[in-house]
């Protein structure tokens, strides 16, 4: 089986499972609600206002949303030492990471669509800038959160602190990141300036975090 | 300090070759100058108390932890079974063997369903494995460990939990794996289910062998 047909095959697999337990949209999805909820309690802002914070708001949500998801998705690869079946077959264990991170790009992305017309709605949003540059925006930032998400919540999924190693390890790391999100998406939103520069940090970002994990996932799999 | 593959286990008359190796964890010796050779087609119950270094052995063979010291050759195309199942509580026995299979680049359903029927297990049984008893998880867990029908299988306590019935099960198809000339390690707290099975025994304690002889004593 080729390297993608077998990262297919794993895909296949978390979404099977996660169809079945539920474990991760449950906890995202109510996470990324309340954060939603409780922030526009908070502030009562105009439309003007809210075009100028909601990015920074949708993001920030997302981050954290999006790290109690990180920190499920390798403790069912733990559990019964199912983990250690993978290591033994010898089968590639870049397939294996990127099933895992095209899973948790699907759990997130699809909450995000659920979670963001609230957030319309809450914030009295219109985006005066290019919707699909918005879009462009959430699929790269996305990808940014989940593909460094993934592998350091690999990292750490075999410490005895996991819950609190991987907001420490990822949250510096994704600075970068998420200040380009947040940019491009307040740029957008509000028509002020351009996002092309943020936008291409972004993919930037990916492009360099995608293949540096996918080179050094070997070493997290099989380290002690 | 390594672990590496034998290329082509029918050119070697042993299966697996422990030289010298010790394990430690932390300042803690697990195993302390173990050296072994296992020949090809061998059954070999490794027996000894609790913390004596039979588990550690056994997924430093599989390649699961590095060795402190000293170096093993096995051959590449093992099975193992853990103590735990290795499998998705959330998938159906097939489901987890169709998983599995693919791993090793096989994909037919039949193939797995054979494998189950093996370890007499049936194939249409829709529950998912949350929901098995402990001796069809641990058979399950076998019939996962050859799968792919390797030269070398590691079992780490297979009988553990597992009424008489499927001990018997699982026996006969060692006594058939054994036929076949593979070569079977298998870690047990039950030497007398091995009496008829078992070429040799070795005894470990406090992470050295304390003894090597032939069939069970």
């Amino acid at each position: 089986m080729t390297l993608l047909g077998l990262a297919a095959t794993n895909l296949q697999k978390d979404l099977r499972l996660e169809w079945r337990s539920r474990d991760t949209l449950n906890a995202l999805g109510f996470f990324a609600l309340l954060v939603v909820v409780i922030f526009s309690f908070s502030f009562d802002p105009s439309a003007e206002e809210s075009r100028r914070i909601a990015g920074g708001i949708f993001w920030v949500s997302f981050v954290f949303a999006a790290l109690v998801a990180l920190n499920q998705s390798w403790a069912r690869e733990l559990r019964n030492q199912v983990l250690d079946a993978y290591r033994v077959s010898g089968a590639p264990p870049a397939s294996l990471f990127m099933g895992k991170a095209f899973g948790n790009f699907l759990f997130v992305a699809l909450i995000e669509a659920l979670v963001s017309p609230l957030f319309v709605i809450f914030y009295n949003l219109r985006a005066i800038g290019s919707l699909w540059m918005l879009a462009a925006v959430f699929l790269l930032g996305t990808w940014a959160l989940v593909i460094n998400g993934t592998f350091f919540a690999a990292l750490c999924a075999r410490t005895r602190s996991r819950e609190m190693m991987l907001p420490l390890l990822l949250l510096p790391i994704s600075l970068p990141a998420v200040l380009a999100m947040v940019e491009a998406t307040t740029a957008i939103l509000t028509g002020e300036s351009s996002p092309g520069m943020w936008i291409k940090l972004l993919t930037g970002y990916d492009i360099v975090f995608t293949t540096a994990s996918l080179l050094l996932f070997e070493t997290v799999l099989n380290s002690e | 300090m390594t672990t590496s593959a034998i290329a082509n286990p029918t050119s070697s008359a042993h299966a697996v070759t422990v030289h010298n190796v010790s394990k430690f964890f932390g300042r803690f010796p697990a195993l302390l100058g173990i050296t072994a050779d296992f020949k090809a087609g061998e059954v070999v119950a490794l027996l000894g108390g609790n913390g004596s270094g039979k588990s550690t052995l056994l997924r430093i063979i599989a390649g699961l932890a590095r060795p402190s010291d000293g170096s093993v050759q096995a051959t590449s195309r093992l099975g193992y079974m853990a103590h735990a199942s290795m499998l998705y509580d959330e998938m159906s026995g097939v489901e987890n063997l169709q998983y599995a299979g693919a791993l090793y680049g096989i994909a037919s359903r039949e193939h797995c369903a054979s494998a189950m029927s093996s370890v007499g297990l049936d194939p249409g049984l829709p529950r998912l494995v949350r929901d098995y008893s402990q001796g069809m998880r641990q058979r399950l867990s076998l019939a996962r460990a050859i799968i792919h029908d390797p030269d070398l299988l590691l079992l780490d306590e297979p009988f553990s939990n597992v009424d008489a019935s499927s001990a018997t099960q699982m026996l006969a198809l060692l006594d058939d794996l054994k036929a076949r000339g593979k070569t079977i390690l298998i870690v047990t707290h039950q030497p007398e289910l091995l009496r008829s099975l078992a070429d040799r025994s070795i005894v470990l304690s406090d992470g050295r062998v304390a003894s090597d002889s032939r069939g069970i004593r």
